[in-house]
């Protein structure tokens, strides 16, 4: 079974990004950027099924600018064979990103997609559950345990309550959640061979979408403040505040 | 035109998260219906129909929407969603699962996660674990939208009286099956909708210790236990614990965190909280930047010491 992952280039989770002062966006000149967490969940994922027999080969997508082959890269040195880059400047929102995977998983006829559940970026929390619609495939979102089986793949999903596991026909789609695995640091010598993978370069025209954006960000601004607060000596004094200052118990 | 909400329900109720989104409706379109998809679910219809202020409940009974998957939810969300000009759940997993397939299936974006209706087609929503907010203005024809529920009140639960319309299922694309779900019990007010939270760390160091020191001092104040990654992952507590960009998002009057360092990825989900209480042993952990009150020390002393105090006024 192919495996497709799909994995996008992200400012570095540790990163705490500053509005632009004309309001525009946020701050991104040399900002560290990295490979979105729950992307490195996906190719964690893939890669140990690989290890495990279940999967054949494991194919890496990035869609945007020319760096994003660097997190083709970092797919490349977890483990993944190849890489395809849907190379474009422009800015892309999350139905024109899952209308370009069906372009490719239709191509590559994967019989497992895995994307993360989430971008830290824009936090859409979209694009899996767009491209399993535009599919017509089932949709196993939030995954914290993937079982593959004969025809199926079962699917262990974290949701407000606790647990839920669904039964999905495949090909299906996954997406993933912290909890899913630990994702490995490539070594050395798996860099130093990620950089003779190929990877393939496409463009949005090539797959025969139209990435307009839908939504038009009309400005991005700080978030209110919160004023700082005072340090209590005792929990008496904590009481105290808490119940004549803030008044919020009695 | 009007504005449709996807209702999470158990058939019976209707859960407090479409209260909220029935309240962030209202706001993009006067004429508010509510679509209840389950089996067997004519007593979430019936409630649904007595939240003030919504016109239609639309009933699709049906096996194939018992556990509302999100596979014929969607196939059913793109029909009857077509004639709308607004489609709106809460931004919980129920609402992630399901809506963002519905748009796809209708060609058209998903706004996520808004905290704020600027108009019927823009939108405030927070990116960047929160850090910024934008302000979005969609053009397509309709609108799919999930709900932040932190960020509208609830509407009420009685005093209205709507229509109910049955509806026919729309065709299942029969490629899914529910296995189970394991639901974690609790007498415990739910995280989301409660006035008061207490919430631990790493620093709790064990499942045990949240049960021996932060659980006290939640029952005391009649509050939901909440927790940080860190003390998910380390399996001191369930995931449904979680807050946090990537966990619950919450907002209640009183925040108390318990031995956690206040990462950016927990603050976005609970920095809109009124009034937060951080007990820490570091001085300079950054989640005293945050908090109204902060106090300094070991918590296995402090948090006993506070449920202490708690009962001792209470007695008087
Ligand atoms: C993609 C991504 C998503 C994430 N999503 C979330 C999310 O949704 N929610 C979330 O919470 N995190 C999230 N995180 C993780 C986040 O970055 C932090 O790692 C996490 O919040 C740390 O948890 P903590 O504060 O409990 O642990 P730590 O940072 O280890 O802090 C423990 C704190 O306990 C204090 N302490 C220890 N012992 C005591 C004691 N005896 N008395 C008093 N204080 C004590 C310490 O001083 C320290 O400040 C995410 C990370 C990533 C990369
Ligand atoms: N530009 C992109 N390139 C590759 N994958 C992407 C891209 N945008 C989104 N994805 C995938 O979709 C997931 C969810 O993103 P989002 O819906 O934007 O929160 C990510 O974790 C990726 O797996």
């Amino acid at each position: 079974m192919k495996v497709l992952v799909a994995v996008k280039r992200v400012v570095d989770a540790n990163v705490k990004v500053r509005v632009k002062a004309d309001k525009t966006g946020v701050e991104l000149a040399n900002i560290k950027m990295a490979m979105n967490p729950f992307c490195e969940i996906a190719v964690e994922e893939a890669v140990r099924l690989k290890e495990k027999g279940k999967a054949t080969e494991i194919v890496a997508v990035s869609m945007g600018p020319q760096s994003c082959q660097e997190t083709i890269r970092t797919a490349l040195a977890m483990g993944a064979d190849r890489g395809v880059h849907v190379k474009t400047d422009a800015e892309l929102q999350p139905l024109a990103v899952a209308k370009m995977l069906k372009a490719i998983v239709e191509a590559e006829k994967p019989g497992l997609v895995i994307l993360g559940k989430q971008a830290i970026d824009n936090d859409c929390n979209q694009t899996g559950q767009m491209l399993a619609g535009l599919l017509g495939w089932p949709q196993g979102t939030f995954a914290s345990k993937i079982d593959i089986g004969d025809g199926k793949i079962d699917v262990t999903r974290e949701i407000d309550g606790g647990l839920e596991t669904v039964s999905l026909k495949a090909p299906a789609l996954v997406t993933t959640d912290l909890r899913l695995n630990e994702p490995r640091y490539a070594s050395l010598p798996n860099i130093m061979k990620a950089k003779k993978k190929p990877i393939e370069e496409k463009t949005p025209e090539a797959l025969g979408v139209d990435v307009t954006p839908r939504l038009k960000t009309l400005k991005v601004e700080e978030p209110p403040k919160r004023k700082g607060g005072v340090k209590v000596a005792s929990i008496q004094e904590l009481v105290d505040k808490l119940k004549a200052e803030a008044g919020v118990i009695q | 035109m009007s504005a449709l909400v996807l209702a999470e329900h158990d058939n019976n109720a209707i859960r407090s998260a479409t209260l909220n989104t029935i309240s962030a409706a209202a706001k993009v379109d006067a004429d508010v219906h509510v679509l209840v998809a389950g089996k067997g679910c004519d007593g979430a219809a019936k409630a649904a129909a007595q939240i003030p202020g919504v016109k239609k409940v639309l009933k699709a009974d049906d096996a194939r929407y018992d556990h509302q998957l999100a596979e014929p939810v969607a196939a059913l969300l793109a029909t009857v969603g077509k004639n709308y000009a607004a489609i709106l759940a809460p931004a919980d997993t129920f609402g992630k699962n399901v809506l963002p397939r519905a748009a796809a299936l209708l060609d058209v974006a998903q706004i996520s996660d808004i905290i704020a209706v600027v108009s019927s087609d823009t939108f405030v929503r927070p990116i960047y674990a929160g850090n910024a907010m934008a302000t979005v203005q969609s053009g397509d024809k309709i609108k799919v939208i999930t709900v932040r529920t932190t960020g509208f009140p609830a509407a009420a639960t009685t005093g209205g009286s709507a229509t109910i319309e049955a509806l026919a299922a729309a065709a299942d694309p029969g490629v899914s099956n529910f296995v189970k779900q394991e639901l974690s019990k609790s007498e415990r007010p739910e995280l989301t909708s409660a006035k008061v939270i207490v919430s631990g760390g790493r620093g709790m160091q064990s499942g045990d210790n949240f049960k021996k020191v932060l659980e006290p001092l939640a029952d005391v104040l009649g509050a939901a236990v909440g927790a940080s990654r860190a003390a998910v992952d380390s399996g001191f507590v369930p995931n449904d614990f979680q807050v946090g960009q990537t966990g619950k998002i919450v907002a209640p009057e009183l925040y108390i965190a318990v031995g956690i360092s206040g990462a950016i990825q927990h603050l976005a989900g609970m920095k809109d909280s009124k009034v937060i209480v951080a007990i820490n042993k570091d001085e300079e952990a950054p989640i005293f930047q945050v908090a109204d009150f902060g106090i300094v020390g070991d918590l296995f002393k402090l948090v006993p010491e506070l449920e202490a105090e708690l009962k001792r006024r209470a007695a008087k």
